[in-house]
């Protein structure tokens, strides 16, 4: 009998996969998309070339006024000059080392639970969610020796990331509550989720935030009114976390029926089956729409300006308005936009780590 | 209570309905410690969910189920108690796919029976060892084939020790190549005295090891026996038909 031997793999031609392979396949594969190639290079070209050349090489960057830009090119003078501003808001100058501290506290958080083999991420992460939040609204807010800052003093970039970060940390686990909440089989508490769901979900965040600052005090008696800042920020964890519990209703919709019942026949407990089974694996999958979701959720936050509270975005409205820096819109919403996109693009950079990280071959 | 411990499971007129159907019609069934019973049947016959009854992963409306002396009810802790003695292997494996295998095997035991971490995985590799996967540990249960994912499901099952074993098709959804070794481990088990309820095609496997064979359609027991009597004699047409067709070829 013949022994079966199977062929040697051998590698693929070299024009398949090298570049030239991936240009011939993707750029120049026909004549109709060789001609789109071309096309979208020729106005990359006369868009990309006339922009570089204004924002970089033509530009001014540093002076103190509007005689300093001299080059005809953008102005970033614009943006330098009120730089603190454009951070902190009205917050005091000489406790600027209170945010940067807090900030610079988060990443180390953050880069510590990303980096794989750093021990003790759990307690870390413990610490995140427990001690963090409580050692930072000390150091924005003051007490315990530091001198009280006002929430009507905080603005800039450092509100936007408050905003963003206290929307996301506590509008996740309400979401997953809600989420749970609605798939319940016990019907007042699926009827109180989707209620509440409904409601939040069904009334735009603009209303939510004016309801929040004009008409809430109303119905408290004079003087026992909470803080504009807290009050607006309520009203974004409930709109958010309703729009969470969607995206957590969706993720758990996308487990199988054998991953519940295999936690049941083991005799896990409802709340084991959850945190031990079916969160881990519906969070998995979620990431996408989660990270969608505090996207959006980062970008929603420059409405609060409405109200009057100055996030980052309304701090480069105010200044634009200026009399002596008028006419440099076009810098002032870039660099606004740059801002924006900074956090929104790491966010997103972030969360395709994560699922490769957590990839683990098979869904179930 | 002598007398009810000498049956570990009694299904006493259980009726079941999914919506106006009919599903499971006045099911009676007495399994003995240590017996090992093998349920065949078309398909819609009720016959997995009977088994799923009997650790409520479908709940029955009318009847009585008695599993170790405990009444199936609405009573979560009943529940748990009959869960923490019955160990189930399905036909998806509904292995978790987030944990290792050997994570797979300690979840229930650590978080259930609230051993300590290195006990539970001394008995995890124990079990792995005896279904013959020690090495894949530390793998993921995606990185394994089928016949090795229903073995870990089998390994997990056992590692909560349970007084029963219900097997739901445990070889339906493997390639023709692997049935055989999650067969060889079944049939083991069954050797050492595990008290079984097994739904399966297998006729070999049910001629091989079984105390009883229970043919099942329409939502009844028609035909119950030992298996030599069951596959040499049977009694009912119905038992007769299906027994021509899964045997006839």
């Amino acid at each position: 009998m013949d022994k079966f031997t199977p062929i040697e793999s051998r590698p693929a031609p070299l024009v398949e996969v090298g570049v030239i392979g991936w240009m011939r396949k993707n750029l120049f594969s026909s004549i109709p998309n060789t001609l789109v190639t071309l096309f979208t290079a020729y106005m990359l070209w006369i868009v990309l070339v006339p922009f570089i050349n204004w924002a970089f090489i033509t530009s001014d960057w540093f002076g103190d006024s509007r005689q300093d830009c001299t080059s005809g090119g953008a102005c970033w003078v614009f943006v330098t000059v009120r730089w603190n501003l454009f951070m902190y808001g009205f917050y005091p100058e000489d406790s600027y080392w209170r945010p940067n501290l807090a900030f610079i506290l988060l990443i180390a958080i953050l880069v510590w639970l990303s980096v794989p083999n750093l021990p003790y991420k759990k307690w870390v992460g413990i610490a995140a969610v427990t001690i963090y939040p409580v050692v930072a609204f000390v150091l924005l807010y003051g007490g315990f020796g530091l001198d009280i800052v006002p929430t009507h003093r905080w603005g800039g970039l450092m509100l936007t990331l408050v905003l963003a970060l206290v929307g996301i940390v506590v509008a996740i686990p309400i979401g997953i509550l809600l989420a749970l909440g609605r798939r319940s089989e016990m019907p007042v508490i699926k009827m109180v989720c989707v209620i509440f769901i409904e409601f939040w979900r069904g009334v735009p965040l603009i209303t939510i935030l004016f309801m929040a600052s004009v008409m809430l005090p109303l119905f408290f008696a004079g003087g026992t009114d909470a803080d504009k800042l807290m009050r607006a920020l309520i009203g974004i964890v409930m709109f958010q976390s309703a729009y969470m519990a969607e995206v957590v209703r969706g993720g758990l919709q996308a487990l199988s029926k054998g991953q519940f019942e295999g936690a049941d026949a083991l005799g896990l407990s409802y709340w084991q089956k959850m945190n031990l089974v079916v969160l881990p694996q519906a969070l998995k999958i979620m990431i996408p729409g989660i990270v969608n979701t505090l996207i959006s959720l980062f970008k929603d936050t420059s409405l609060i300006v409405i109200i009057g509270i100055l996030d980052i975005l309304g701090m480069v409205r105010q200044a634009l308005s200026d009399p002596a820096w008028l006419g440099y819109p076009a810098e002032g919403y870039l660099f606004a936009a740059f801002m924006f996109w900074i956090f929104c693009f790491s966010m997103s950079r972030y969360s395709i780590y994560l699922e490769d990280r957590l990839n683990t071959g098979h869904r179930n | 209570m002598t007398n009810e411990q000498e049956f570990i499971i009694t299904l006493n007129k259980v009726n079941k309905w999914y919506g106006q159907f009919h599903v499971l019609k006045d099911i009676n069934l007495n399994v003995k410690v240590g017996e090992r019973i093998v349920i065949c049947g078309p398909s819609g016959s009720g016959k997995s969910t009977m088994i799923r009854c009997i650790n409520h992963l479908e709940e029955h409306q009318e009847g009585e189920i008695v599993v170790d002396g405990v009444v199936l009810n609405n009573d979560l802790k009943n529940i748990g108690q009959i869960r923490k003695e019955v160990g189930m292997v399905f036909q998806h494996f509904n292995l978790f796919p987030h944990l290792t295998v050997l994570q797979n095997c300690t979840l229930a035991p650590i978080w259930v029976r609230k051993m300590p971490q290195k006990e539970a995985e001394a008995i995890a590799m124990k079990y792995l060892e005896r279904v013959k996967i020690p090495d894949q540990a530390h793998k993921y249960p995606g990185q394994l084939s089928g016949g090795q994912q229903q073995r870990v499901a089998i390994a997990r099952s056992l590692c909560m020790n349970p007084r029963v074993m219900l097997f739901d098709e445990p070889t339906s959804a493997l390639d023709p190549e692997m049935i055989k070794e999650v067969l060889d481990v079944m049939v083991e088990l069954a050797q050492e005295g595990m008290t079984m309820l097994c739904v399966t095609h297998e006729m070999g496997f049910a001629k091989k090891v079984a105390d009883r064979v229970i043919f099942m359609d329409a939502g009844q027991i028609i035909e119950q026996n030992e298996p030599e009597a069951f596959f040499n004699n049977p009694q009912s047409d119905r038992t007769k038909l299906f027994l021509s067709q899964v045997l006839g070829h």
